[in-house]
This record gives C-alpha cells, structure tokens and sequence, in this order.
C-alpha cells in the first residue's frame, strides 16, 4: 500500500468516527473531543476493518456511564449498519419519549391575564405573597414570587467526617507534633492536636411532578435550584412521577428560568400520573442504597396521591428510613387549614416519616429549609 | 531527573498481540473475561490509559487487576478508598519517629553544627514511607488497583486526577518520581455516588454486567474443581434465576462461588431444595431477600435438572 493511498484510508477513519460522534451526540451521548481522539487511538490499537473492534473501541471511550451504553449501541446499529456487535441483546424497553417543553407555569391567559402588571406597596405585598398559597397565585404574583425565591438559601445540614483538621484539642496529631520539634532541635515542646472536620450532609430532594401536584412543582423545583446552587456537590434532585428522572445536572445551571427550562425538558412524565412506591423504589434500587440516600436527609415531596398500591410505598418507605438519616415529607396541602392526611398514599408513608411539613408558600419553604438544615 | 514524555505507543508492551491473546492469557490463570473485557484490558495496556471498571458488587472487578498483574509478570499494588482517605495515606508519608531518632544520634555524634547537611539527611528517601501510588510509580512497571474510588471524597478524586495525568509525583523535599512507564491503572467503582467527569474522561470506561450462565459455569468450574459439574450448573442456574427476582441485593459471582463451596462443605452433589434453603445465607445478604424466597414455591427456584 502506497504513502498516499495510507494516508487516505487514515482519512477515512478519521471522518467516519466524527461522523459517528456526530451521532452519538444527538443519541444523548456527551462525546466529547478529547474522548473522539481515544476512540482514534483505540481503533489504531485494534483492527480498524472489524466491526467488534470498533465496536468496543467507541463503547470503552466514548461511554461514561450505564445510561449511555443503551444509546451507543442503538447509535452504533444506526450509524454503520446492521447489528451492534454487543454479545447480550438488550431486554426490550419502554420506549424513551422525548419531550420538548413542559408547562412550568401556567402562562398568561386563564383568567389571570387582566391583574395589574405593577404591584403598589411593594414591601408589605412581598411580605403578604410569603404566605400565599403558590397555587393561587396571578400570572404577576408568580413573577414576584421568582424574585423572592432567587434570594432563598437553604444552609447545608453538617455532620462529622472522617477526615481531620488541626485543632485545639482532640487526639494528638503525631506527625505535626514530631514536625513541630524537628523544627525545635528534636525536643517535643508542645503536643498539637487534631479533630473531625464537619462537612456537608447530602440532601436528596424527591419532588412528585404528576399532574395533582403540578400547581405547586414549579415552586418546588425553584426551591430544589435554590438548594442545589447553594451546595452543588452535596445535594441531589429527582423527580418522580410515572418514572424517575435524575435533574440534578440541569438545576445546577446557574439562572433559575434556564435551570427550570433544562430540567423541564428533562422530565418525560411532566403532569402524568404518580406511581409512587414503584419509583422510590426505583431511586433505591438504582441510587438510593448504593450511598445515595445512605445518611443523607431525604425529602419527599408529594400529595401523597398514589395510583398503584400503597403496600409498595408503605415497604419502600420503611427501607428508605433505614438508609436515610433523616426522612422530611413535605405535602402542600398540608397549609390548608383542616387538613387530614387522609389519602392512602400519605397514611402508608407517615410511619416512616421523621418530620411532616406543608410546602405552599415561601414562607413554608423558609421553614422547610430551617428543617432540613436541623435535621 | 530527566524529562522524557511516554507517548502512547499501541502494542508497545509487546506481550499481547490482541484482545484474543490477552483473553487466553488471562483464562490461563483462572480468570475468564468475556469479549468486551478483554478489549477493555488490552487497550488499557496499549494506550497507557487507566480502565475504570463499574458493574455490581461481586462481578470480578477487583480480581482482574489480580490476573492483569499475574499475566503481564507485574507487581500489583492496592489502594483501597475510604471516606476520609488522605495524600499521606495515598502516596508518602515522612517516617517522623525515625527522623527524631536521627536527630538525637546526630545530636549525640556532635555532628549538628552544619545545619544544611543535617536537613539534608533529615529528608534523605531512607526516611520516606512509600504509600500504594509512589510505589506503583517507582517500581514500574506495575499495576496499580484502585479499589472502591467511588468511596474516597471528592478532594482525593482531584488529586488522583493530577496524579494519573501525567504519572508523576512531585515530593518537596526531594524532587519529582515519575513513573519509566505508566503503570497500567485499574479503577473500581461500584457506583455508590457518580465519580467527577474528568476523572472518567482519562479512562476507559467499561461496565462489567453479571456473565452469562456458560461462563458463569465455566468460572465456577475453574475456581472449585472439586464441586461436581452437575452441582455446578445448577448452583449457576439457581444464581441466574435469583437474579431476575428484583432482590435488593442480586447474588454476584462471588456469592455463588461461595454458594456452591458451601453446599459441596456439606457434600450435597446436586442442589436439592432442602440444603439449599439452609445454604441462602451464602448468597443472599438481605432478610427480606431470604424471606422473599423461601415463600416462592420451592420447586420453581430450585427444581429440574
């Protein structure tokens, strides 16, 4: 094979595995440059004209995680054909439906549409909107109320940790103390000591998106995007509904509007029903008992509607309290005045509840965060 | 110390031709790893990249590391991860006692008065305790398992980054260790939390799934010789069936390795409800598991031949 012929066959490489990544990104799958060229040097390493060498080559470097390996491979049939050359045909699924937008507020219209757009008195109106009840608010209020909550900053919850820091007193911290009298000629002069450095506990926010909640979703996930940006590394969000979506990485974005947006568009079972016990199980089984939920405060937050049946819930409740360090239920109706907690869903869950607190006001949410952060 | 850049030159350990090779390799010392592993470690050999393994607990990833270091002759070391894990515990740590004892000797010797040689030998490598990273780097090449990464905090994550970018370790008193050749580097994870991106960026990533009944069959064969086969397919057979149940905790292969040296210490020759029900314990690891299964009719689990 001559200099030039190489060199285009090189060429060809190069433009198919772009291609592929092309692909694979509009799949779902974040492949990134610098991961295209390990792919390149992986092909190089292997045989270039079999496809299971391929295959495994963008498989090992392009993947970051068993959510992407279902994508690459219907990408990998997609883009060159035939079968993905993977040994264990994967279980037929319920087909993944993509959804645009999801309505997270209910827009101007439907009745709203003539409030003034300027609120007089401005104080004492943010000080009345604290207590309102979100549902019941106009499309102007909603507005003012994103402004309230953009100043919402739920403190971190903090535990004991094993790694240590310098302190006053504590057990004595050996190789600073011999360190210590190197410096003064080898006679120890003065013992120095070391404590448990206290750090952030994880918080998990589970928030029920179905359709009976979805007056009040919007205000919680502004809550979830306030506790996110305030601890990025420490908190972790969900929503739940007929299934389990993880938002975490969409709530981290910096603008609540953008953050909402992201997550939004995230959700496939915006406004749907509620499956309850089926999907905490879900988050236990896929994260909340490998360490996700394990000491963490998780919060629930729901009406309690449940459609299946509350044996599941009542089952998944019990071992998520087992994991957890501290359960919180919030349920917005729980401001109505007179409330009972009535519905199955609740009834089954409240055994395993450590604090049962209303969510459906700002001022509700202050509490909340108060709650968490003692908890 | 001289500067030389490692490029990544595929097939330059020479060893191993290809995937098939490495495969066969492997399978020589009891460890059978199926298509997609063996790709996996033969690239992570080729390019010099870390491979960071996830999959469930049980599934072999820790002993792949094992049967890399016997195949390619290299000596392995182990950093096992924990909350809490420090860089004194990762990579060195001064040998402080014995620094003081130096001191003293040299105090006794009168031999204090040139301040700088006295530092000098203060901070000499004798003095310095080697921790499973600095010794993978020095002694190359090496294979280095670190086990468990998902359970260190986020700050070590960071430095076992800087440390695996460029294979180096920089040591303030005496100077820069890096590695001849990078040592092939075997991270393990069984996603409690999700590790950082950027860390996962530098790897080969491969998810090690539950094997197939045949080589489920085939590693317990290998591993307990002395488990008869008929017992073996079945142990195996039962393992794949308590999988699909949605148990909190699925049996790995480790449990039902343990599982069937269990029922052939109690000399059952094949799996017969009753000793297995009083083996469960061997591979599940949850009461209400246990209790799931005992209440399922005894001769869907464990019946046929």
């Amino acid at each position: 094979m001559g200099v030039a012929s190489h060199a285009s066959r090189r060429r060809d490489v190069v433009d198919t595995v772009l291609g592929f990544a092309r692909t694979l990104r509009v799949a779902g799958v974040g492949a990134s440059p610098d991961r295209v060229e390990a792919m390149l040097a992986a092909v190089a390493a292997l045989d270039v004209l079999d496809a299971t060498d391929v295959y495994w080559s963008g498989r090992l470097t392009l993947c970051a995680g068993p959510d992407d390996l279902e994508r690459y491979d219907s990408a990998f049939a997609a883009y060159f054909g035939g079968e993905s050359p993977r040994p264990v045909p994967p279980a037929p699924r319920e087909v993944q439906r993509t959804v645009t937008t999801a309505p997270l507020d209910p827009g101007p219209g439907e009745g709203d549409g003539d409030t003034p757009p300027e609120m007089s008195g401005q104080a004492s109106a943010d000080e009345v909107l604290r207590h309102r009840d979100v549902a019941e608010l106009t499309g102007a209020e909603r507005e003012q109320l994103r402004r309230l909550f953009a100043l919402l900053t739920p403190a971190a919850p903090m535990r004991l940790s094993r790694r240590r820091r310098p302190g006053p007193h504590g057990a004595v911290h050996a190789s600073r103390t011999v360190r210590r009298a190197l410096r003064d000629g080898g006679e120890v002069t003065r013992l120095l000591h070391r404590r448990a450095r206290p750090r952030p506990r994880r918080v998990v926010l589970l928030v029920d998106v179905s359709g009976s909640m979805s007056p009040y979703a919007d205000a919680l996930l502004r809550f979830a995007h306030a506790a996110v940006r305030a601890h990025p590394a420490v908190t972790e969000v969900f929503t739940v509904g007929t299934r389990l979506t993880r938002v975490t990485r969409e709530l981290r974005l910096r603008d609540p509007d953008k953050a909402l947006a992201a997550s939004g568009s995230a959700i496939p079972d915006w406004s749907g029903g509620t499956r309850l016990g089926e999907v905490l199980k879900a988050f236990l089984d896929r994260w909340g008992q490998r360490g996700t939920a394990r000491g963490a405060i998780v919060v629930v937050c729901s009406d309690g509607w449940e459609r299946g049946g509350t044996d599941v819930l009542a089952g998944q409740m019990e071992r998520l309290q087992r994991l957890a360090h501290a359960v919180v239920w919030v349920n917005p109706h729980k401001g109505r005045e007179g409330y009972q907690p009535l519905t199955g869903g609740m009834q089954a869950a409240l055994p395993s509840v450590d604090h049962f607190v209303a969510g459906h006001s700002l001022a509700a949410f202050q509490e909340l965060a108060g709650v968490i952060q003692r908890a | 110390m001289s500067e030389t850049t490692v490029l990544p030159v595929p097939g330059a350990d020479g060893a191993f031709g290809g995937p098939d090779e490495l495969a066969a390799a492997l399978e020589t010392t009891g460890y059978l790893p199926d298509e997609g592993l063996a790709t996996a470690a033969f690239l992570a050999l080729a390019m010099h990249r870390p491979l960071f393994l996830e999959g469930e607990a049980g599934v072999g990833k820790t002993a792949l590391a094992r049967a890399l270091a016997e195949v390619t002759g290299r000596p392995l070391y182990r950093l096992q991860c924990y909350e809490g894990l420090e860089a004194s515990q990762a990579l060195y740590d001064w040998d402080f006692g014995r620094q003081l004892l130096h001191l003293r000797a040299a105090e006794a010797a009168h031999a204090t008065a040139d301040t700088e040689t006295l530092e000098a030998s203060l901070y000499d490598r004798r003095f310095l305790l080697a921790r499973p990273l600095l010794q993978a780097l020095e002694d190359s090449p090496s294979v280095l398992l670190v086990d468990e990464v998902d359970r260190a905090d986020d700050e070590f994550e960071a430095f076992l980054l800087e440390v695996l970018s460029d294979f180096t370790i920089s040591i303030p008193e005496l100077g820069t260790v890096r590695a001849q050749t990078p040592p092939l580097v075997v991270l393990t994870s069984n996603r409690t939390r999700e590790v950082h991106d950027a860390l996962k960026r530098r790897c080969l990533y491969h998810w090690l799934a539950h094997p197939d009944f045949d080589r489920e069959v085939a590693i317990l064969r290998r591993r307990l010789p002395d488990v008869t086969e008929r017992l073996t397919r079945e142990v195996a057979r039962a393992t794949a069936k308590l999988r699909t149940l949605d148990l909190l905790k699925p049996p790995g292969v480790a449990e039902a390795m343990d599982w069937a040296t269990a029922l052939h210490t109690l000399g059952a020759r094949d799996l017969d409800p009753d000793v297995a029900a009083r083996t469960l314990g061997a591979v599940l690891k949850y009461r209400e598991d246990t209790d799931r299964v005992h209440a399922m009719a005894r001769g869907a689990l464990f019946g046929g031949g």
